[in-house]
């Protein structure tokens, strides 16, 4: 019996067809990701990183090759994964509260323990307080946070965020980065993060993976050996990130 | 500070009080009109007659009944339209090929003079109160349709992407995501919808077979030539219009309260 939180990518395929031209966006991708892991992934735009997370979530299953995770092929969404856009994407019309609590629509919990997990989640992204906040109310920052807490709050064994921060003023952002640092740490589930910021993904990341683009394949898989949490400021993270830095610009001649 | 939000508070009241001075001013004209003989004055009376009139009528419950009736005929056939105007305009929204079956169907009748409908009902369905309300229905169910049609496709896909990951039914994505996220449009579509029905209350009953109504107290007086009866009619239609709208404004307000 596989573990839930294992996700295997086999020798995956996707194009797209514009304008009746093919375009080969990833081009035999596999990869494993073990439960628990926390797994950047960067790349020039182009390379597919959001694709695949599309293809992670079960939103689009046209495409060859294999996904599986805990062992099972991905035939479409479901409440064992949850994702962060990098637009909120919360309902205006709902306050947190019910924000969250939709992503409980088809869960099997009771009322009353639906509301209690509501509560948890609301307070592990640190919005407690703003449960009846509209979301035209919150700040960037918060909206994000609400869009974590409606992720996480079927208690997914696997995190799918898709430049989750990019919209987010620096200061912001690296609050942010910190909280999913402490999320992942006491949540246990594995994350997949696709990312532009390099610093980013190597702050958060065990391993980080660089994507060459056109079509996208996997240039390196670089290990973060550096133990959580972490320090930004931390040597062996700054010269990792150079390192990172360096894979990605390889391909762009 | 508080001497400026005073400030700001007076120029609020002043320019409320602004949008009296003309029907305050022909008011007057109107009732000096008469009193100095201006006027033909059984072609208009005079304001103050026309209270009185409301007052005779008041008594001997000629304003009760007819409104009720009215109103009835009103309400009943705009929830009649507004019903159906959601539905079909959902259908359309949500689904290409209905909308390609419908679609052209639609607005070509639209584009029917709504009046122009009732030469046909009175044939189809007779002049009693089933034409009425059916006409009244017809009234509000177009714009109700359209805007309903308009804000379902105006619907975010990333919102219904959303849904798609929490594993909703086809059922839940509707009631969950495109019927709140469409409620603003098909709210201004319903207000559009009731001042149509209003109008065609009145229509309704000016055309079709006589039976309690504004409308009919409005014909009684013409017929019996009481101007004040006739006046007091067009001041009900118009109070009413505003009340409804009024109170559909208040509805909205509660609704959306989210997007203030």
């Amino acid at each position: 019996m596989a573990n839930p939180g294992i996700i295997e990518i086999i020798d995956v395929h996707k194009r797209y067809e514009v304008n009746n031209e093919a375009l080969h966006v990833l081009g035999g991708l596999s990869l494993t990701i073990t439960p628990g892991e926390f797994v950047s992934i960067v790349g020039l735009s182009g390379s597919g990183k959001s694709t695949l997370l599309r293809l992670l979530i079960g939103l689009d299953r046209d495409y060859q090759g294999e996904i599986r995770v805990g062992g099972e092929p991905v035939r479409g969404p479901s409440l064992d994964r949850g994702i962060v856009f990098q637009e909120h994407r919360l309902f205006p019309w709902l306050n947190v509260r019910d924000n969250v609590g939709l992503g409980l629509e088809n869960s099997k919990l009771s009322v009353s323990e639906k509301e209690r997990t509501v509560r948890e989640h609301i307070e592990l992204v640190g919005l407690r307080g703003f449960e009846e906040a509209y979301p035209h109310q919150l700040s960037g920052g918060m909206a994000q946070r609400a869009a974590i807490a409606r992720a996480l709050v079927n208690r997914p064994s696997i995190l799918l965020l898709d430049e989750p921060f990019g919209a987010l003023d620096a200061l912001t952002r690296s609050n942010l980065q910190q909280e999913l640092q402490r999320i992942w740490q006491s949540e246990k589930i594995s994350m997949v993060l696709v990312t532009h910021d390099v610093d980013e993904a190597v702050y958060l990341g065990d391993r980080v993976v660089v994507l060459e683009p056109h079509p996208g394949r996997i240039e390196r898989i670089v290990p973060i050996d550096v133990p959580h949490p972490r320090e930004r400021k931390d040597p062996r993270l700054e010269a990792l990130i150079r390192e990172v830095r360096e894979a990605i610009l390889e391909h762009r001649s | 500070m508080s001497a400026s939000r005073e400030t700001a508070r007076r120029a609020a009241r002043v320019a409320a009080a602004r949008a009296y001075v003309l029907p305050l001013a022909l008011l007057v004209a109107w009732e000096l009109s008469t009193r100095f003989g201006l006027v033909n004055t059984r072609l208009l009376v005079a304001p103050t007659k026309v209270i009185a009139a409301a007052w005779r009528e008041l008594q001997q419950g000629g304003i009760v009944t007819p409104l009720a009736a009215s109103l009835a005929r009103d309400l009943g056939g705009a929830a009649i339209g507004s019903v159906l105007g959601v539905l079909v305009g959902s259908v359309m929204g949500v689904s290409r090929r209905w909308e390609h079956a419908l679609g052209p169907s639609f607005h070509a009748a639209k584009q029917v003079a709504i009046f122009a409908w009732i030469p046909l009902m009175s044939v189809w369905l007779g002049t009693g109160e089933v034409a009425k309300v059916v006409f009244v229905a017809l009234a509000a169910f177009y714009p109700v349709a359209l805007n309903t049609f308009e804000g379902v496709r105006s619907v975010s896909p990333s919102h219904v992407e959303v849904a798609r990951v929490f594993a909703f039914s086809r059922v839940q994505v509707f009631r969950r995501v495109v019927l709140p996220g469409a409620a603003p449009s098909i709210i201004t579509g319903v207000k559009v919808g009731l001042v149509y029905a209003w109008l065609g209350t009145i229509g309704a009953e000016y055309l079709l077979a006589a039976a309690p109504g504004i409308g009919n107290l409005m014909i009684d007086g013409r017929e019996s030539f009481q101007m004040d009866k006739v006046l007091l009619g067009v001041v009900i239609v118009g109070a009413v219009g505003v009340i409804i709208s009024a109170a559909a404004a208040n509805v909205e307000a509660r609704l959306l309260r989210w997007r203030s």
